[in-house]
């Protein structure tokens, strides 16, 4: 009551920098969109042709159920099998990175590996794997895998290195061997996270897996591109409603899944 | 037993019995940065199922000096023996069987919150037992019945199969004890077992540390900034300022003048 002859200051400070750098940002979109050649009509033209596209897709053609079910299981066992095989490999990678529980020349080789991993995006992987060892599914497969590790395993050496080292010395005041710390200290704080993971990357290699077939690396993108080549738009429009499907079954079946370990 | 180590403020020596588990701990040192001790010659001996209580003011040492005697934290120079064995130059296996012998409770008692409580108590065998059986659960049947005699005297029978994140702090750190004694120690050390409990609990816990001694014939060494709880349950108090020992003896004999060196001040005695 007293101060009001005081001069306080402002209670939030103003920060000129900031808002010069959102002045540029927003400066900088604009003048991207000027060089790249966008227009209203251009955009206004794909409106229509997307408008006959789309009419061309419906009804969509569920003829070739056979092929459909086919190729769409192939997918699903890639995504599958490569899950698998990627979480495996994460789980030591992932524990090698963790910097709280690993020494400094662990931990920079396995981040670097993990890096690489994340570097390229499937497709890469993909046209690499298909020359390394031909078309197919081993191609896809091997391109999952080590597009697995470059998530999960960053994703576990995060989550080890966000728990509680509480219990971990507790573990070792007793003379736990390092492995049994694991076991009652470590996995038990992060098992949770883990299957939250890697449900999650079944779910990114499920729709991954659909589209490395596009570069010849199995599963149900070869169709798709090979239907598109075709103009057979209701082909597409019947593998493109059988992607959502399986999508949203996996979808449910890792809800469950998660239920199970809470 | 051990030779006794001569205290700078007094003659009294605490009424403990002479067992043959016993701590010795020889001018030991520590600098977390060079030339700066946090602990300057600390020499102490506790043998026997005596209690003594480490107090002093925050950031004395107190906590350094239990992790130490582990080996949680490496000490710079001097020797600590357990039960005769020098354990400053153990490594490896060697070390991890010589903590089996040194039990510890914690300030925040340190449960794996997503384990069961018998997991928690079994955690005290790991050091005896071979990781896959510990990833498998594969305890010996000994090690579970003597698990559950120890949930029976801490009283949390029923609470085998509770997650320890269900526990008061109370029952928590009652979880930490009965841990610490699955170890079978021969000593067991507590760090500021009551900070984070209120006082009924706090005499509680204290008094269930009493009587793992005696049951267990072993010495307990614990840290605690509560002077009067000190005082009642201590069979020895040990003061420290400024990571040295200025007081050793037993509880009748620590004055206010004793304190004043301890802490500093005088108004807080008032």
């Amino acid at each position: 009551m007293s101060s009001a002859t005081v001069a306080r200051p402002a209670p939030f400070a103003v920060n000129w920098w900031s808002r010069l750098g959102y002045l540029l940002a927003v400066l900088y979109c604009l003048y991207a969109l000027s060089i790249l050649d966008i227009s209203w009509d251009r955009l206004l033209a794909g409106l229509d042709n997307g408008a006959r596209f789309l009419g061309a897709m419906f009804p969509p053609e569920f003829k070739r159920w056979k092929l459909l079910i086919d190729n769409l299981l192939e997918s699903l066992q890639i995504a599958l099998i490569s899950s698998l095989f990627g979480v495996l490999v994460s789980l030591p990678v992932g524990l090698a990175a963790s910097r709280n529980l690993m020494p400094d020349w662990l931990t920079w080789p396995a981040r670097a590996f993990i890096a690489v991993c994340r570097s390229f995006h499937p497709v890469i992987f993909a046209i690499l794997f298909v020359k390394a060892v031909g078309f197919g599914p081993l191609a896809g497969i091997l391109t999952l895998i080590f597009a697995s590790i470059g998530f999960v395993a960053k994703l576990f050496a995060e989550a080890i290195e966000e728990i509680s080292l509480k219990p971990v010395e507790a573990a070792r005041a007793a003379g736990a061997p390092f492995l049994s710390v694991l076991a009652f200290a470590v996995l038990p704080q992060v098992l949770n996270r883990f299957i939250g993971f890697s449900t999650y990357q079944v779910d990114s290699n499920l729709r991954n897996s659909t589209m490395i077939g596009i570069v010849g690396a199995g599963g149900i993108g070869g169709t798709l591109a090979a239907a598109f080549q075709r103009f057979d738009y209701s082909f597409v429009c019947a593998i493109l409603l059988a992607i959502i499907a399986l999508i949203m079954v996996s979808e449910y079946v890792a809800v469950r899944v998660k239920g199970v370990f809470q | 037993m051990h030779k006794e180590t001569e205290s700078s403020t007094t003659a009294r020596r605490p009424a403990c019995s002479a067992g043959d588990k016993s701590l010795v701990v020889e001018n030991l040192r520590k600098e977390y940065t060079r030339g700066k001790p946090v602990l300057k010659n600390i020499s102490l001996t506790v043998a026997g199922q005596c209690t003594t209580a480490i107090i002093g003011p925050s950031g004395t040492g107190k906590s350094t000096l239990l992790r130490c005697i582990n080996r949680l934290i490496e000490p710079t120079s001097g020797r600590i023996l357990v039960s005769g064995q020098d354990i400053c130059a153990l490594r490896g296996a060697n070390l991890r069987a010589a903590r089996r012998r040194i039990g510890m409770v914690f300030q925040e008692y340190n449960l794996v919150e997503r384990l069961s409580v018998m997991e928690n108590v079994l955690c005290g065998r790991l050091g005896y037992i071979s990781p896959w059986r510990a990833w498998l659960r594969k305890f010996p049947q000994e090690d579970i019945d003597r698990a559950y005699d120890l949930l029976d005297m801490v009283g949390l029978t029923e609470f085998a199969r509770a997650r320890a994140d269900e526990l008061s702090g109370g029952q928590r750190q009652r979880v930490g004890i009965a841990r610490a004694v699955m170890q079978q120690p021969h000593i067991l050390l507590a760090d500021e077992p009551t900070s984070s409990l209120d006082p009924k609990t706090s005499v509680e816990i204290m008094e269930l540390l009493r009587e793992v001694a005696a049951v267990n014939d072993i010495p307990v060494l614990v840290n605690i900034h509560d002077v009067s709880l000190g005082r009642r349950f201590a069979d020895r108090v040990v003061g420290m300022s400024k990571g040295e020992v200025v007081f050793d003896g037993v509880p009748g004999d620590l004055t206010d003048a004793h304190l004043k060196l301890i802490y500093g001040g005088e108004d807080w005695l008032a």
